[in-house]
């Protein structure tokens, strides 16, 4: 199987008041076993929505996945019942969520909310799946596991519950597990420990990941190939080398540009993208990303342009990708 | 900076912060948390001193402890040569004009009832700043044009605007105060990175023309060291290491900075592959029961047998650079 998860021309809707909102916009991305695949963009750009489409979890009736496909090991995830759905999340596919607290059952202790998974994905008995609980906590390093066991969620540090919502994750020895923003709300030393810790384990048992996050430095560090979303869209994907030393989208550009690096001396102005995202609702014609992109001609404003091959495992979707380097630049004249 | 770093405008002496926590029943000792323990820095006319740690390092306590919004349990808050930590409330009225605060959060702390116009005038009317109407109402607009807003976002609630928009308004009312300080608590962790860089060139550009002074609170070192003239690093209540920008970030002198610095992911992953990473073991102490000796020895790669008894004195360890540990 070269292709665990694959994600076809995804459209997710929500219906609002202000409208109709295209979250996912005709979105289409893969992960292969055993690699890490980043979703990358800012906020609302549909990242999220798209993991959580993978799961089935959008929440209706607002929230409608109105056409696409999502294969995974070859089955349209969209066509399978709501009962064997179940039987894929957790199973087949874990998920680790930005706030564990928040993900966590406040009243069932640790070790229950271990054995659950265990006990009912994979029928183990009682003592079999407590056994497999310590093994799970003293795998994401949790010390003294046999007494973790019984204590509450509230009892743990964030970086603590983060680990446990791994162990969670990892329970039924998935072949995939989403990661939404894993290491946001932690501190900057147990987010390393954080993200060593997946790294570690997705090398060591073979587990896919899809890692959606904000923050291009995590992505550098960790992700085998990426995917830069923006407005619902899809706008470039590549090789994580490929995306961050030779970037062919003018919103890429722009992301790596506004942020001020360690490693390089300092600028004394940074390069902010100006403007700021559209409302999905009231969409523009033409290229979503125009009103703020300084390369902008006049044909980006009147059509979109699509996800085309710039090179060796490389897409982007920019009318001027393939001459960015000598294209003239403009102010663009956003209001603010 | 306009003219380089002038006098100085805030020095803190000593501060400590203590939040007592119940405790003390049936002849129990109540429980103390020393958020912030034994502080001292100054801050300059016109410069930028980022203060940067983890949550819970007491960074955002020593921000409220300058304001005097937490009464310090000992130690000297001296701005603009007065102290601040003994003047009354009363006292401290025209003073709070004087330091004014920029949040994390810009929506919890906009009234959602008013308009961004009537959000930035109130304290010019209620400070009489500008008392005339007419004369307000323009004010007003010069702020907002300050901010890098449009005259007409003074017709519109911040629910109407976007998390940007709504740190320019909290910016554009720090400044109607005509502030001599401002303390700007994590003003872009909320924020998208793109727009991040906006406020932080925003920010950047009122100092130079305006000669403003920030205490920068911030927990994103890069951000910190694009922003500031100087840092200091906190942990558990205590300063670590302080320095000039450039020593701290070329030479940092303290493990834990070291370990701070490498645990930055840098946007490149050809750098990332190559580079060394320290990973701190464990987590903060509580600072419920702070370690003994240095409070960072627990998860310090280098400690000797020394630190767990011996608190290091935060001491030059070479000329204007200052680190609290034995081994720097």
């Amino acid at each position: 199987m070269d292709v665990l998860l694959d994600v076809k021309d995804l459209q997710t809707q929500f219906t609002t008041s202000g409208g109709v909102v295209r979250a996912v916009d005709g979105v289409s991305w893969d992960v292969k076993p055993g690699e890490t695949v980043a979703l990358v963009g800012e906020s609302g750009c549909g990242k999220s929505v798209s993991a959580l489409s993978v799961m089935r979890l959008v929440a209706a009736p607002a929230g409608r996945i109105v056409g696409g496909q999502i294969l995974f090991k070859g089955h349209d995830l969209l066509a399978v019942s709501e009962e064997e759905m179940r039987k894929i999340r957790g199973r087949e596919i874990g998920m680790v969520f930005q706030e564990p607290m928040t993900s966590l059952n406040p009243v069932l202790s640790v070790g229950r909310q271990l054995t659950e998974t265990v006990e009912i994905h994979l029928g183990m008995s009682p003592a079999r799946s407590r056994a497999r609980a310590i093994e799970l906590l003293t795998l994401v390093g949790v010390s003294d596991p046999e007494r973790r066991l019984s204590q509450y969620p509230h009892q743990f540090s964030g970086g603590m519950r983060q680990r446990m919502m791994i162990a969670m994750a990892l329970s039924c020895d998935p072949p995939l597990v989403l990661a939404d923003e894993p290491t946001t709300a932690l501190d900057v030393t147990i987010q390393a420990q954080i993200l060593e810790l997946m790294k570690g384990l997705s090398r060591r048992l073979g587990v896919a990941m899809l890692m959606i996050t904000h923050n291009l430095g995590v992505v550098a560090r960790y992700a085998d190939r990426v995917n830069v979303m923006y407005a619902g869209k899809i706008v470039e994907r590549g090789t994580a080398r490929e995306i961050y030393a030779n970037p062919r989208h003018p919103y890429t550009r722009g992301l790596l540009r506004s942020v001020p690096r360690l490693d390089e001396p300092r600028r004394s102005k940074l390069e902010p993208i100006p403007g700021q995202p559209p409302d999905l609702s009231r969409m523009p014609g033409g290229c979503s990303f125009a009103p703020r992109c300084a390369y902008a001609v006049e044909h980006c404003r009147a059509e979109a342009p699509r996800l085309e091959s710039v090179g060796a495992d490389h897409l982007a979707s920019c009318w001027l990708a393939n001459e960015l380097d000598r294209a003239p630049q403009h102010a663009a004249a956003v209001p603010r | 900076m306009a003219g380089g770093p002038g006098n100085v405008i805030l020095e803190v002496r000593n501060l400590v912060k203590h939040f007592h926590l119940g405790g003390g029943f049936l002849g129990r000792e109540p429980a103390v948390v020393k958020a912030v323990d034994n502080v001292s820095f100054e801050i300059r006319r016109g410069e930028t001193l980022g203060l940067v740690g983890e949550s819970g390092c007491g960074k955002t306590t020593t921000g409220r402890c300058v304001l005097q919004l937490e009464r310090p349990t000992s130690g000297e808050v001296m701005f603009e040569g007065k102290d601040l930590t003994r003047l009354s409330e009363a006292e401290l009225r025209p003073v709070r004009r004087r330091i004014q605060v920029i949040f994390q959060d810009p929506y919890s702390s906009l009234n959602p009832r008013m308009t961004v116009g009537q959000i930035i005038a109130e304290p010019l009317a209620v400070h009489d700043i500008v008392p005339d109407r007419a004369a307000r109402a323009a004010r007003v607009l010069e702020l907002l044009s300050l901010a890098g807003l449009l005259p007409a976002m003074a017709r519109r609630y911040p629910h109407e605007l976007s998390g940007g928009q709504r740190q320019r308004v909290g910016i554009a009312r720090a400044l109607a105060m005509e502030p001599g300080l401002i303390i700007c608590d994590e003003p872009v962790s909320a924020l998208d990175v793109s727009i991040q860089a906006q406020i932080i060139n925003l920010l950047e550009d009122l100092q130079a023309n305006l000669g403003l002074t920030f205490l920068f609170v911030a927990h994103d070192l890069s951000v910190v060291r694009h922003i500031s003239d100087r840092v200091a690093v906190m942990y558990l209540g205590r300063i670590v290491e302080i320095t000039d920008r450039k020593s701290l970030y070329d030479d940092p002198k303290h493990p834990y900075t070291k370990a701070l610095l490498s645990a930055v992911p840098i946007p490149d992953p050809e750098i990332e592959a190559r580079r060394e990473h320290i990973v701190l073991g464990g987590e903060v102490p509580s600072p419920l029961k702070p370690p003994s000796g240095c409070v960072f020895h627990p998860r310090c790669p280098i400690a000797i047998d020394r630190c767990r008894t011996e608190v290091p004195d935060l001491r030059e360890v070479t000329p204007g650079h200052r680190a609290a540990c034995i081994l720097a």
